[in-house]
């Protein structure tokens, strides 16, 4: 694929104001809904938007993925030079691990937080922020 | 090379909708599948940004486990998001 210099700053660009788009769509949903299962789908869509900025800024144009398979390598003797050489074709794999972790977090943050969500409805029968003023559990 | 722009563009804007969706539908239950379909664009986004590990994890983990959670979670308590604003009676206000 032979892209223009303008494709693919068109290409890099969109993917940041989509990313920054559904964090701020996912904010606006955490921030004023009145249910509480909104509030929650709102930080589970705010943590989409942050792992795809991550992984965006970690891309560099038609790079391969950072894993050194044979098909790769092929018959090249894995010397430090030859090293260098071929992984400066690939994108930044330390953004990737921090996205892998940070799904499995979010994840376990959303359970919690689901779990209170339950609690809170068998105590005051409601899940309206409003109505929920007592502190006494 | 035009479809790879399309292929991009389109997904992107499917993100956007659904992310659009999940937050103003009323309906609890048809936000959290608009989740889910958010969940699974990324993970279609992550194999286009030469990232297929991430998009494994994201495919399990936010299409399905999340899903689930979250219906267990309406099943328990409402449907609806106009219903909490409804005070049913309580168990102690009952007796």
């Amino acid at each position: 694929m032979n892209f223009t210099l303008f494709d693919l700053k068109i290409i890099e660009y969109s993917f940041f104001i989509t990313a920054i788009l559904v964090i701020m769509i996912g904010l606006y949903g955490a921030l004023v809904k009145k249910s509480l299962i909104k509030v929650v789908i709102g930080l589970s869509v705010f943590d989409s938007g942050i792992n795809l900025l991550l992984i965006s800024v970690g891309y560099i144009t038609s790079g391969t993925a950072p894993i050194f398979s044979p098909a790769l390598v092929k018959d090249m003797p894995l010397t430090l030079e030859n090293i260098k050489k071929l992984s400066a074709g690939m994108v930044d794999p330390v953004p990737q691990a921090l996205v892998l972790t940070a799904i499995v977090i979010g994840f376990g943050v959303t359970a919690v937080a689901l779990s209170l969500v339950i609690r809170l409805y068998r105590h005051h029968q409601t899940l309206n922020i409003d109505e929920i003023k007592n502190l006494k559990w | 090379m035009i479809y790879y722009l399309i292929l991009i563009f389109f997904l992107l804007l499917l993100m956007i909708g659904a992310a659009i969706y999940s937050i103003v539908q009323k309906d609890l239950l048809y936000a959290v599948i608009g989740t889910g379909l958010i969940s699974l664009v990324l993970s279609v986004l992550f194999l286009l940004l030469q990232a297929p590990d991430v998009a494994l994890t994201e495919a399990a983990i936010g299409v399905a486990l999340t899903t689930i959670i979250f219906i267990i979670t309406i099943r328990n308590t409402v449907r609806f998001e106009d219903e909490v604003y409804q005070k049913k009676p309580s168990k102690t206000e009952a007796k």
